[in-house]
């Protein structure tokens, strides 16, 4: 293993000749993208942190009060904000589990030599490559219960999937796992493909079922970059907010991010929102922490 | 090498002296973007034309007008001179300092005996009865009600709607029979439906759906001026109110769950329903016959009454206000000056824009321009309002939650969602220090 060190610098060069240390043109490609980094994330996170203890609103001029935790005690108290935390709940664990299945059950048909893999591969990628707001305003015309070609398909009549609202946000969800399933199974295949083929080999000599075969070696060694795609997914799922808030305005599909968003920008609530978010952000946290320890009980299997 | 730099110099510098100057000429409005913006624009050239001043109106879709237009106030951003905001803006706007004080301009202009009188009750004046005025009524606007008179004319459904209702169809004089035909027309087999309206609870459609049937019925959100809500925004009278909203639900066309101007407009255009609520300022799409093939046979009617002969409707529409952050401002009042002419109301009334203006909306030349004038007309002296108050936003969301439920789902009761909603609001209230 060579250890990583920086190289001295090549005494005949012309940053040598105007007297740049190794030291200096470090700090000339570093310091930027940390000033970068301070002033447009750092700072705003402090500064919301602190208006996150005050009655602030953008909207006014009136100076910020300092209200201690009164905005967390409102908003935890709120029966409107659980209910949106549940649908947000609700809506994480229906989209990804989907995407998983789809994703993984994918990469599995493609993980063999069929002809044109590449080419279908790449064509299961495109939904990834629109744009969220776009693919809202497709499926919602899709979902429309009077000409809407699902309907039409399915042969279900006039099926009101956006405005049943025990519907709503499953429709939601399936627009979502149609969406983003290709990402899974790209993430899969990788894994799938780097399954060694002796093991596939040594199974068959001992006659293991595909069963076995699957659930003993297929999935323990794509464990790992499977947990990273679901990592991602669920974070994204976490903060939900075009497709939700094109497709219906349900108060069964109002995920976490769409209140947030009327309390920012419609009701001007600055300070209280930003308490909102802080609450949203230590969840989230919390929730990659839980994820990226099992994924490292995973990795040392 | 030096000369090319010189004269680039040169020439950034000129390019910068001749901007500037441009600059001084320019006057920008703000509004959402809609056919009346498109007037605007189209009268404001005439402005241009007269004085050499260029105007431009800049627009943004609705459901994006009210973030986009007060996070460059907070900004106290100058892009915009002026602005043509909602009539519940103006409470937030004017008590953050954003609009500036157009008092001595009203009463130097008397525009309370030059405007319609509820234009100027509730786009132009805050708080109410203060004699403080924010803008200047520009697009009134209220709900008016669309209908397909071919379906209506048709002998064979009159006789069956006299059999089966005891009197003649006819375009409704009151809720109970809007109710009524809405249930007759209401026919899932054929794809046709009773009636069109408003359930976008995403900003304020909903419930300017819902205030149509409030004010009607003769009750009201509360009083405006000492913000009390108990015992009227729950009263008996919006009760009935709420549930002939979710009645009139049961005879729309499927899905019709998010649904606002454009959706109201289609119901017609699609031959979807008999009956449509929409502003009127979305009328004049309905007689276009390239973007409705049943325009000859659309007429239209005024929002009816309640069972007590209360007859109110929604306001909508706008009024212009000058932006405090503009540096442009003395241009802007000239502006104004000539907008409030005679001559260019009548001019823009002519290009399609509603005006204000109490003289022309009397003349019988504007009522008898089109077939919804003199509808527009009658309304504009019979609306009521949301609350104006800086929180409204907070008190819009609140209703939306409290009754959609109840309305598209039937979830409770209706006088259940108004007691938890006068709950809300009075909590609300509270918050601000409005009452004690």
């Amino acid at each position: 293993m060579t250890t990583l060190t920086m190289s001295r610098l090549d005494p005949g060069s012309r940053a040598a000749r105007r007297g740049m240390s190794d030291l200096s043109i470090r700090n000339l490609f570093i310091i930027p993208t940390i000033l970068f980094l301070i002033v447009f994330n750092i700072f705003p996170l402090l500064y919301s942190l602190g208006y996150s203890f005050t009655d602030f609103r953008a909207s006014s001029n009136a100076p910020a009060n300092f209200v201690g935790l009164d905005n967390y005690r409102t908003l935890l108290n709120d029966p409107f904000i659980w209910s949106n935390f549940a649908i947000t709940a609700k809506y994480v664990i229906v989209s990804v589990t989907g995407q998983v299945i789809v994703g993984f059950g994918v990469a599995m048909l493609l993980n063999r030599d069929i002809p044109f893999k590449g080419l279908i591969t790449t064509l299961l990628l495109l939904p990834m490559m629109l744009s969220m707001a776009v693919v809202g305003l497709f499926w919602k015309l899709l979902y429309d219960p009077s000409f809407g070609i699902i309907n039409y398909a399915l042969g279900l009549g006039r099926f009101e999937w956006l405005s049943d609202p025990d519907m709503a946000l499953y429709a939601v969800a399936i627009t979502d796992i149609w969406m983003w399933s290709p990402f899974v199974m790209l993430l899969s295949l990788a894994g799938l493909s780097a399954v060694p083929k002796h093991l596939y080999e040594a199974a068959a000599i001992d006659r293991a079922g595909p069963l076995y075969t699957f659930f003993r070696i297929t999935l323990p060694l794509v464990a790992p970059i499977l947990m990273i795609a679901i990592i991602f997914r669920t974070m994204e799922a976490f903060k939900t907010f075009d497709l939700a808030y094109i497709l219906t305005s349900q108060p069964t599909t109002e995920v976490i991010s769409i209140r947030l968003y009327k309390m920012a920008f419609q009701e001007w609530q600055t300070g209280l929102s930003c308490a909102l978010a802080y609450i949203v952000l230590i969840m989230v946290i919390a929730i990659t922490n839980i994820y990226v320890k099992y994924l490292n009980k995973v990795k040392e299997r | 090498m030096r000369n090319k730099l010189a004269g680039l110099v040169a020439g950034f510098g000129l390019t910068l002296a001749c901007s500037t100057s441009a600059f001084a000429q320019e006057l920008t409005i703000f509004w959402a973007e809609w056919d009346p913006a498109n007037y605007l624009q189209e009268l404001v050239n005439e402005y241009e034309a007269e004085t050499g001043v260029r105007v431009t109106v800049e627009t943004t879709p609705w459901s994006d007008f009210q973030t986009k237009a007060f996070t460059e106030f907070n900004a106290r951003g100058s892009a915009y001179d002026m602005v043509v905001g909602d009539s519940q803006w103006i409470g937030a706007a004017s008590e953050a300092g954003h609009y500036v004080d157009l008092t001595d301009f009203f009463n130097k202009h008397n525009l309370k005996e030059v405007m319609a009188p509820a234009t100027v009750k509730y786009y132009a004046e805050y708080p109410s009865d203060s004699g403080k005025y924010w803008s200047i009524p520009a697009e009134g606007d209220a709900v008016g009600w669309s209908y397909r008179k071919d379906w209506f004319e048709d002998p064979k459904e009159m006789e069956a709607f006299k059999a089966k209702y005891g009197y003649d169809l006819a375009p409704p004089k009151d809720w109970k029979q809007l109710r009524d035909i809405a249930e007759f027309f209401h026919r899932p087999d054929e794809n046709r439906y009773g009636i069109a309206i408003y359930t976008d609870n995403s900003y304020d459609a909903l419930v300017m759906g819902v205030e149509n049937a409030i004010f009607s019925f003769g009750g009201e959100l509360g009083d405006y001026a000492n913000y009390k809500v108990d015992g009227i925004i729950n009263s008996d009278q919006n009760v009935k109110a709420l549930e002939a909203y979710r009645e009139l639900y049961g005879f729309t066309p499927p899905g019709w769950a998010k649904t606002f101007f454009v959706e109201n407009n289609q119901a017609i255009t699609e031959g979807l329903a008999a009956m449509s609520m929409n502003y009127f300022a979305f009328f004049p799409a309905l007689l276009n016959e390239a973007t409705n093939p049943h325009a000859k046979s659309t007429g239209f009617f005024a929002n009816p009454a309640g069972p007590d002969g209360d007859q109110y409707a929604a306001l909508g529409g706008q009024g212009i206000s000058i932006v405090s952050y503009s540096e442009n401002q003395d241009e802007a009042f000239k502006f104004l000056e000539w907008f409030i002419k005679d001559e260019t109301q009548k001019r823009w009334a002519e290009l399609g824009g509603y005006t204000a203006s109490a003289a022309v909306l009397e003349s019988d030349e504007f009522q008898n321009a089109t077939p919804y004038n003199k509808a527009f007309y009658e309304t504009m002296f019979k609306v009521k309002d949301f609350w104006a108050t800086p929180e409204y936003a907070e008190l819009l969301i609140q209703m939306n939650q409290r009754i959609y439920p109840y309305l598209t789902a039937g979830e409770g009761t209706a006088k259940e969602a108004l007691d938890a909603l006068a709950e809300d609001w009075n909590a609300t209230f509270k918050k601000y220090n409005r009452v004690q």
